[in-house]
């Protein structure tokens, strides 16, 4: 009864090509903006519930935002283009490694040659931009083998990516400034003369590189391209023979989605994270990205949000609901349990949902369309 | 039964064989198909009537002889060259993208006209959504020209297999193609869908002027249709000419009755 | 003069000869732990025969073997049951445990997802691994759990034509002969037997398979039983060369490229396969790793598959994917 569209007439085409058509949603959207802009800074520098502490902002939204970010760019991949990608943590590496570098000064000597390439340190948002180009390359690179390729033995390519990067971030000491110890710190957040350092500061800057990138990716998946690497995912061989290039539409698929992983990379390592080591960027990464994207819904970018906020959310529940009654969990029996619910969940929804918990969404907003009617 | 187009040659197919391993496809056919007619390709089950519109599509390439499409020759042509070219098909089983609706099915068939790059598209507002909104444009238009208004934001794979088929007609005519093939287009479908699917296709002819190249089973369909017909049997040409002229010829009557020995 | 070259050439000599016996120990270690990754390919290769799913659990299922046999028998034995004893029950009890499992897994999972395409059900097994993983530790413990059912120690060969002789694994060498013990018995299986025949039917299409009257839920049952025994087999070898413990679970890991560069499809592909990457992971450790820093054989085998798989793209001795439209 409240959620319907009767009485909303679009006339022209980009009305009908918006992004939420019906009012109602359009109208939720700006309330969750305002929360999300507003709303959340304001509580939080007052100490006002659910902010009483930084908990909330500095350890839930924060790797929230960004993991948000990171699953909008694993489902460009494996959702709208169908291209399975179990290598997104060595992506996310070499943004995060890349903007250090670029961060810090770039200094290669070429003796041979008589000079030297130096780069001074270039300021953190270009860095953190040069950072997710440079793993856009690299995903065009791992991406030409997609031509010859599919499904299973893509996987195979894509993890042969993950262990090789794991490697050579380990390894190669160039990419961590010879430290020592093999971690590395973050340069200083200074944008345009701003340093970003409190948890409300990092939040807000988080939040605005999602929202831009969340728009962005929208707008590229609801146009040519978009239906371009659905088409490929859906029957490639038809997708050529209507004149879609299979291999602009899969590599720019790499390519964009690497971008998008690329910076999230950077971020985790400078905004949330601060320092960091290449375990972060393993494989249990890419696991965990996979799995917010097949729980949140392939295909999907509201459903990458969805995602993400499910699996960050999950262990602190296990950890806090057997508290609340009283019967505490050993860290051990939690991680064990987060493992079996997490591996019942992806069954249960690749059995009766496979397009997740946005299609689930999207089912019961229609249902809501007729409520309180039966039909 | 319908008068002819023009005698300009669109297609010319010459001495093309394909060989499977040890299964000979097509032995040596040649045909050609005349700018604005309805050509119909009709034989028996395994005729090579689906490897025949394969090489012309590019999907598959002929061991011996070429293909002549508005002029230029070629021996190997890949797909995308052919649907660049202007020619677009539809199958047998139906190639729709199953995760798309029906609009996007035949916006994805506009794919090949829109320039507009990625980082256009990233900021949508301005020249991509103008040219999102007139290729939109061009769909709606189709759209109307089937008939399919009530059903373009549904997901394909949930549309009964004859509406299946009209969106992938719209989607090859959202191609703008000079040539388009259709494979059985009528292939499991009742009286009156079938009678739907005729008036589209001599529409498509009427209205649009696109050369036609039909395979179908059904002999009223094809009589009443085309303007020409092609008949192969085991990969060989049987029969060239028009439906009456077919109708009579005892090669094609033995090829679908069989001959007592 | 003459003197000085006559001892460089005999230092030479010794030199070649060295350099021969180590390179001929790598080689032979690499094969032999190669012929342990094909323990764990074979797994892999019966389900995706059988069923066309590439099964992501399989490392899970050796841990969940591993376990159920290790802490039984550790069990047993201290409950004072005389050795033999105790191994047979406690390979009983893990042949019980995989039973069920499969049982499990084809009812909740696999069954549901009879008609889906290959992707939806890779996916489900990478599900199903977290459940077992989960699920197994949580039941048996999550410690490293040694097991000694093999000799452990080695031996020295051609002590007389190498100096120090050639180390060989007694453990490697047991791990072959069951390796080859086990891909004779599924060889005759597949190629012999009634349900060896219906398992490829299956695999080529379940549709029809179904059609002709082939019990589907039954079929898949005894491929994951078997795939399950092939994984227990693999963990009393891997069990007792590493431990039983989580990390096993990564060999699942290794065995994919084994299964690129043989071949999803083919029994001897694994063993050929497994071969391959064993060797060539250790001798690109030895001769290549001083040179770039060691570790390589942590990527190596993958990017020796992704060579093959731009090559030929159906392994060594897969069947080719032929697409129609």
């Amino acid at each position: 009864m409240l959620y319907r569209e009767a009485g909303q007439f679009k006339v022209t085409y980009s009305e009908d090509m918006a992004i939420f058509p019906i009012r109602q949603d359009r109208v939720a959207l700006a309330i969750l903006l305002g929360i999300a802009f507003i709303g959340v800074p304001l509580l939080a520098n007052f100490h006002i519930w659910p902010f009483g502490s930084d908990y909330l902002l500095r350890a839930i939204l924060l790797p929230f935002l960004i993991l948000a970010l990171a699953a909008i760019g694993v489902n460009i991949l494996v959702g709208y283009c169908g291209q399975i990608s179990l290598g997104s943590g060595a992506f996310m590496a070499i943004g995060a490694y890349s903007a250090y570098k670029l961060g810090t000064g770039v200094h290669i000597p070429l003796a041979s040659l008589g000079f030297a390439i130096s780069i001074p340190p270039l300021p953190v948002l270009l860095s953190i931009l040069l950072g997710g180009l440079t793993a856009a390359v690299v995903g065009i690179l791992f991406g030409v083998p997609s031509l010859r390729i599919k499904g299973l033995y893509l996987a195979v390519a894509t993890l042969a990516a993950q262990f090789f990067f794991d490697w050579v971030f380990l390894r190669v000491s160039w990419f961590t400034n010879y430290a020592p110890s093999g971690s590395v710190n973050a340069p200083t957040l200074n944008f345009f003369g701003l340093v970003v350092g409190t948890p409300i500061e990092r939040y807000l800057l988080c939040l605005i590189f999602v929202t831009v990138f969340a728009v962005l990716t929208k707008n590229l998946v609801r146009g040519n391209l978009g239906r371009q690497w659905m088409a490929i995912r859906d029957m490639d061989i038809a997708a050529e023979l209507i004149g879609i290039r299979p291999l602009y539409a899969k590599l720019t698929a790499f390519a964009v989605s690497s971008f998008v992983v690329g910076v999230a990379g950077a971020l985790w390592a400078f905004v949330y994270l601060g320092s960091w080591e290449p375990l972060a960027f393993s494989i249990d990464r890419s696991l965990q990205l996979l799995f917010m994207v097949i729980i949140g819904g392939l295909g999907s970018i509201m459903g990458s949000f969805v995602g993400a906020a499910f699996i960050l959310i999950l262990p602190i529940m296990l950890n806090l609901i057997p508290t609340q009654f009283g019967v505490p969990l050993s860290t051990e029996t939690i991680t064990h349990l987060e493992f079996i619910i997490f591996g019942s969940l992806i069954c249960y929804l690749l059995i009766k949902e496979p397009h997740g918990f946005a299609r689930l969404i999207s089912l019961g907003k229609e249902k809501l369309r007729l409520w309180p009617f039966p039909y | 039964m319908r008068a002819p187009g023009t005698n300009e040659i669109l297609l010319q197919v010459e001495g093309v064989s394909l060989v499977f391993g040890g299964v000979r496809a097509l032995t040596d056919v040649s045909f050609d198909i005349r700018k604005g007619e309805i050509r119909a390709i009709i034989g028996p089950n395994g005729a090579g009537k689906t490897s025949m519109l394969n090489v012309i599509n590019g999907f598959y390439h002929p061991n011996h002889g070429a293909i002549t499409f508005k002029g230029q020759t070629r021996a190997r042509m890949q797909p995308f060259e052919a649907s660049r070219g202007g020619i677009a098909r539809t199958f047998q089983n139906v190639a729709l993208f199953k995760g798309m609706s029906a609009l996007d099915n035949i916006m994805a068939g506009r794919a090949l006209k829109m320039r507009r790059g990625l980082l256009w598209q990233m900021l949508r507002y301005g020249p991509a959504l103008a040219e999102e909104i007139e290729h939109r444009h061009r769909v709606e238009e189709i759209i109307d020209f089937l008939e399919i208004e009530a059903i373009r934001r549904v997901p394909v794979a949930r549309l009964p297999y004859g509406l299946q088929k009209r969106v992938e007609l719209g989607r090859a005519l959202a191609m703008e193609p000079d040539l388009l093939l259709l494979d059985e287009p009528m292939a499991g479908m009742n009286l009156e869908e079938k009678e739907d699917m005729s008036r589209f296709i001599i529409d498509v002819n009427d209205h649009y002027g696109t050369t036609i190249a039909l395979i179908e089973h059904d002999m009223a369909v094809v009589m009443d249709l085309s303007h020409r017909v092609a008949v192969l049997d085991h990969g060989v040409k049987i029969a060239d000419g028009t439906p009456d002229e077919v109708k009579k010829n005892d090669a094609v009557i033995d090829a679908y009755l069989g001959v007592a020995r | 003069m003459p003197s000085s070259t006559l001892i460089s050439a005999s230092r030479a000599k010794e030199h070649c000869v060295i350099a021969l016996g180590q390179f001929l120990e790598v080689l032979i270690g690499g094969l032999m732990s190669g012929v342990l990754y094909s323990l764990v390919a074979l797994g892999f290769v019966l389900i995706f025969k059988a069923s066309g799913v590439f099964n992501f659990a399989q490392g899970a299922m050796v841990l969940l073997a591993g376990l159920a046999l290790v802490r039984s028998l550790d069990l047993l034995v201290a409950k004072g049951f005389p050795l033999w004893a105790a191994i047979a029950i406690g390979i009983g009890f893990s042949v019980v445990i995989m039973a069920i499992t499969a049982w499990l897994v084809e009812r909740f999972v696999i069954g549901p997802l009879v008609n889906q395409d290959g992707l939806t059900l890779f996916m489900s097994t990478i599900g199903v691994t977290f459940i077992l993983e989960g699920a197994a530790q949580m039941i048996f413990g999550s410690d490293a759990y040694p097991l000694r059912l093999f000799p452990t120690d080695a031996w020295f060969l051609f002590e007389n034509l190498f100096p120090g002789g050639i180390l060989v694994n007694k453990l490697d060498v047991w791990g072959g002969f069951i390796a080859g013990i086990l891909v004779a018995g599924l060889a005759i299986f597949f190629q012999r037997t009634k349900t060896g025949r219906a398992l490829r039917a299956v695999a080529d299409d379940h549709l029809a398979a179904q059609s002709v009257g082939i019990p589907i839920s039954w079929i898949w049952f005894v491929v994951w039983f078997v795939a399950g025994l092939v994984a227990l087999v693999a963990a009393t070898v891997w069990g007792t060369k590493l431990g039983v413990q989580f990390s096993i679970t990564f060999l699942a890991l290794k065995a994919l490229p084994v299964l690129i560069i043989g071949g999803f499809t083919s029994v001897p592909g694994a063993i050929v396969g497994g071969l391959i990457v064993g060797a060539g992971e250790k001798i690109a450790e030895g001769f290549l790793g001083p040179h770039i820093g060691g570790g390589i054989e942590y990527w190596f085998a993958y990017v020796l598959a992704l060579a093959v798989l731009l090559v030929r793209p159906q392994g060594l001795f897969g069947e080719r994917i032929i697409e129609r439209i």
